[in-house]
């Protein structure tokens, strides 16, 4: 139970990752693969941000004067988190567009169906 | 088969990870360089947010890398879609009127949300990144309501996009000619600390990043919209 307590927010980010790659390895539907992809990234996202937490922890924000710098938590992670966000959104919405021009030429989005992709 | 191997893989790489997380403490203590940031970012950077502060003063380089990788997939997304040749126009059906007058009376709003997001991005949670996302779901919004109507102005989608980039490396620029020479120095005045005019270049540098990237994510969207 301490375990399961500890490390609650590891297991969630890590089966999110490991969802990701499952979805990636297995589906022959390239939209279903860049969904794999959006969810292993969101695994990796929630994994650094926990990373950086600390218990009882504050958001390093000096909104209010009283505020003690000790409880905050560690802001790096969260600027890192914040720039992979945003190239993750670049990376799906260029995926997106490679997946309407492949079906523009193929007709399908099966992988295994096109013939220059064998997989 | 491919399954199984896929799920062997996958329990290879999950015992992998247990026996290296067993080491890692949960919770409990934060890094040397997050310590120096949270107690002296107050003074260094004058911006009460310190994400922001790591964003946009001590790690700016790394965001204008950032800025340059949104815009390539912005770049990248216009030359694989407009080398299709254009469809006729889909029939589609006009929106009904409550959707259509709903999404006009809406749209000045969630700017105006954007807006205050990107500018309050060092006192408050937020930034350019998020307020640009805010306003690109502004576009979202008329596009999907009032289809055909309202387009985005190319000249200014393209102008608001330059002027940001270009504000953002000239400020840099200048950082580096004043003061204690090195890119995106922080060379204005504090200002009074948790005010709207405090931390120096960091709300002017936020506010180009909102405005960057506020477009470039609403040129994505026109481009997918166009092609689907």
């Amino acid at each position: 139970m301490n375990f399961l307590h500890n490390y609650i927010y590891y297991i969630g980010a890590f089966g999110l990752i490991f969802i990701g790659i499952f979805i990636i390895i297995v589906k022959r539907n390239y939209i279903k693969v860049i969904i794999g992809l959006s969810i292993l990234e969101t695994g990796v996202n929630l994994f650094l941000i926990s990373v950086g937490y600390i218990s009882n922890g504050t958001a390093p924000i000096f909104s209010k004067a009283g505020i003690d710098a000790k409880n905050m938590v560690d802001p790096v992670p969260q600027a890192l988190v914040l720039t992979s966000i945003v190239i993750g959104l670049a990376v799906l919405s260029l995926a997106l567009s490679l997946a309407i021009r492949l079906y523009k030429h193929y007709g399908t989005l099966n992988l295994q169906k096109i013939k220059e992709q064998k997989w | 088969m491919r399954k199984i191997i896929g799920i062997i893989l996958l329990i290879i790489i999950a015992w992998g990870i247990i026996t290296s997380l067993q080491k890692m403490p949960f919770g409990t203590s934060r890094a040397k360089v997050a310590d120096h940031y949270i107690n002296k970012g107050k003074e260094e950077t004058g911006a009460a947010n310190i994400v922001t502060s790591v964003v946009v003063s001590y790690r700016s380089f790394d965001t204008l890398g950032e800025v340059t990788i949104l815009f390539l997939a912005t770049i990248g997304l216009g030359v694989v879609l407009t080398t299709i040749k254009r469809k006729e126009d889909r029939d589609t059906e006009k929106a009904s009127l409550i959707l259509s007058t709903g999404c006009k009376f809406l749209f000045p709003l969630i700017l105006l949300f954007g807006a205050y997001i990107f500018i309050y991005g060092h006192l408050t949670p937020g930034g350019g990144f998020q307020g640009g996302a805010i306003i690109a779901s502004a576009f979202v919004l008329m596009y999907l309501g009032c289809y055909k109507e309202k387009r985005i102005n190319e000249t200014g989608s393209i102008l608001s996009e330059s002027l940001g980039g270009l504000v953002f490396v000239i400020i840099g620029l200048i950082g580096l000619a004043v003061g204690t020479h090195y890119f995106l120095n922080n060379f204005m005045p504090k200002g009074e600390f948790n005010t709207l005019l405090s931390a120096g270049i960091i709300p002017i540098i936020y506010i180009a990043i909102g405005f960057k990237v506020g477009s470039e994510l609403s040129k994505i969207i026109d481009l997918l919209m166009e092609e689907s």
